[in-house]
């Protein structure tokens, strides 16, 4: 038995010769499937079948993980707390001064609140709230040393990544329906209720106004869930989750800062940040739908080609943390 | 990536941990684990020495798919790296959990990764593994609140969470106390008997020795010894020890025996054993009246035969 054999520093162990070795090597993938034992073998099948209520588990965990971490609360909590400062603010301020457009807008509508709230929070503090849960997905498991536990278990590379982006997707909605939620209950609860005047001047019933204001959700949470691709294809390039968040906040700022340059015009419609403020096609007449459209295209785009970028350097990554 | 079983290898049992010129080398150019043949049988407990800095880890984290090698197959299990993981439990350079979440928590976490674990018993599989490793008083701590002992336990734990086939601990036994430290050899002998295959790296040799039936050897990042213990004790002679007030007489007597290598001094006489039994060279040292005040049977130590293969160097393999 070539175990019972010592092997001496240079000399190869007697009873494995390396033709054996080189021979099983060559042979590795015919033979691999040979050998499947009917453990395994089964063992496959389930992994088939239950593949899918295994993944939703892992997703459910991600999530529980997620939503239970305080941090994530309190920004969810402090993003919420905006739409009730604005409506406060208008409320107190807009009715008694002279004020125009979109404050006087607001004042005359509930469902108005919801809109501005977005246009405010849209251009940097949510997008910094998914840096910091996409930028964390990767680099902050690396970091704690979890991931080494999370792949091993085994986890698989691929499904990992998956389930982070999913849970950073689930996010973005999350904190969206949160906004929007927050600034609908302030905007009915301080504002007059009923037909919505739009931004092309077109009043439409407030059962239409609120279906535009789901569509305006689903715009923005694409928008975000495509920063949060940036920000975990970041994520796989570290093992220090700040530096993640960090980039890709800075990636945030200075796309901003160049959109605002006119010589870089031509620059802007490339830029995520650009996208993301479009949902006011949304509040025209009719709905411009090739704005979102080409929105959404973008977003789509921004998130294949960081997902990709992400997949490929994770799975080919060394894990030595 | 994977070696399949070759069926002309002499070797009759099936492996547990198989590589062929496993290698890796960082980016820099550091070596850490040059062209390794491993063979780890099913049912063993293997014992995985090395100085600090030999490769240790870095093999272990090749053959959990963590680092992908330079050169080399390896195969755990004879089977596919995806296909043999949910089978095996590991301990990869210490323990690593959520510090926010309780000790149970953790561990459904970590069941919830593994795609052969069903939800359904998750629960009763985590409380059972924190029994076996003395944490169920625990069990509803922040890991955060652990001593460092717990956290090992917690880790090991994490390796028990489902029956496995082959466990895979580095230096399982770092940071415990001495009840600890037997707990973990008792557990270790515990889960072999029940058939799962242990390989456990360590720079403690005595406990290597204690819990070990095979024991692998590296050396800057090279094999330098494998085998069974009593193989590995096998390249050094025992040596015979008798305690005598007349040195000089049984010295005389044990060659007369054709003992090798006799030498008295003071007030003892050593030699090779050799083939010869103990109790006879005994009843002919007190049949010529050469008073025999102790015999023993003297064995290198593992660390004896260690220190012998890795040098004795303090410094640590760069
Ligand atoms: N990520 C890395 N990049 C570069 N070199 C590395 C890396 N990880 C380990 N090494 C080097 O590889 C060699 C082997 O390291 P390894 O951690 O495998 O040793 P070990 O046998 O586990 O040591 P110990 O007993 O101290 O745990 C060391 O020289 C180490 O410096
Ligand atoms: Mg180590």
């Amino acid at each position: 038995m070539s175990t019972a054999d010592i092997s001496a520093a240079g000399t190869s162990t007697a009873g494995v010769s390396t033709p054996a070795a080189e021979a099983s090597a060559a042979g590795a993938s015919a033979a691999g499937t040979e050998v499947l034992g009917q453990a395994a073998a089964s063992a496959r099948t389930a992994g088939r079948s239950g593949g899918v209520a295994a993944f939703a588990r892992l997703l459910g965990s991600e999530l529980g993980l997620t939503f239970r971490r305080p941090r994530n609360l309190v920004m969810l909590a402090l993003l919420a707390l905006v739409p009730v400062l604005i409506g406060v603010v208008v409320r107190t301020f807009g009715s008694d001064g002279d004020a125009g457009g979109i404050v006087a807008a607001t004042a005359g509508n509930g469902l108005m609140l919801t809109f501005v709230s977005l246009y405010v929070l849209v251009p940097l503090l949510m997008p910094v709230a998914v840096a910091v849960v996409g930028g964390d997905a990767i680099a902050g498991e690396a970091n704690a040393g979890t991931l080494r536990y999370l792949l091993t278990a085994p986890a698989g590379r691929t499904r990992l990544l998956a389930v982070k982006y999913l849970n950073a997707v689930v996010f973005s909605l999350a904190l969206t329906v949160t906004v929007a939620a927050t600034a609908l209950i302030t905007g009915l609860a301080l504002f007059p209720v009923g037909d919505v005047t739009l931004l092309s001047g077109t009043t439409v019933t407030m059962a239409e106004g609120l279906l535009r204001t789901l569509l305006i959700v689903g715009y923005v949470t694409a928008g975000m869930a495509a920063l949060a691709a940036v920000a975990m294809a970041l994520s796989t390039l570290t093992e220090i989750p700040i530096g993640a968040v960090a980039g890709t906040v800075v990636l945030i700022v200075v796309t901003q800062v160049l959109r605002a340059i006119p010589q870089l015009d031509w620059l802007a419609p490339y830029l995520l940040p650009t996208r993301w403020t479009g949902f006011d096609a949304v509040l025209r007449d009719p709905v411009a739908t090739s704005d979102l459209g080409q929105g959404l295209l973008a977003f789509c785009a921004y998130t294949v080609l960081f997902g990709s970028l992400a997949w490929a350097r994770f799975t080919s990554k060394d894990i030595t943390s | 990536m994977t070696v399949g079983h070759d069926a002309g290898a002499p070797s009759g049992a099936p492996a547990a941990i198989r590589t062929r010129g496993l290698t890796k080398v960082f980016k820099g150019g550091q070596v850490a684990v040059d062209a390794l043949d491993l063979d780890v049988p099913r049912g063993s407990v293997f014992g995985f020495l090395g100085p600090n800095g030999s490769g240790k880890t870095t093999t272990i984290r090749m053959l959990l798919g963590l680092v992908t090698p330079t050169a080399g197959d390896h195969a755990l299990l004879d089977r596919p790296l995806a296909e043999a993981l949910p089978s095996v439990g590991a301990v990869v350079e210490g323990p690593a959990f959520y510090p926010y979440l309780s000790g149970e928590a953790n561990l459904l976490r970590y069941d919830a990764a593994n795609p052969a674990s069903s939800a359904r018993d998750a629960r009763s599989r985590v409380g059972q593994a924190l029994e076996r490793v003395g944490l169920s008083a625990a069990a509803g701590k922040r890991y955060r609140a652990y001593s460092l002992g717990m956290r090992q336990r917690l880790a090991i734990a994490a390796a028990l969470l489902r029956p496995r086939e082959l466990l895979v601990l580095d230096e399982p036994t770092n940071g415990l106390d001495p009840q600890g430290t037997r707990e973990v050899r008792a557990l270790v002998r515990e889960i072999a008997r029940d058939g799962t295959t242990v390989f456990v790296s360590s720079h403690l040799l005595a406990e290597v020795e204690q819990m070990c039936t095979h024991a692998a050897v590296m050396s800057h990042g090279r094999l330098v010894a494998q085998g069974t213990i009593s193989s590995l004790h096998g390249g050094r002679p025992a040596l015979l020890r008798v305690e005598t007030p007349r040195a000089a007489e049984a010295a005389r007597i044990l060659d007369g025996l054709g003992l090798a290598e006799v030498t008295a001094a003071g007030s003892h006489v050593t030699a090779e054993l050799g083939g010869h039994a103990p109790e006879e060279i005994n009843a002919a040292l007190v049949r010529q009246g050469v008073p025999v005040r102790g015999l023993a049977v003297v064995r290198p130590s593992l660390e004896e035969v260690f220190v012998g293969l890795t040098g004795e160097g303090f410094d640590v393999d760069g």
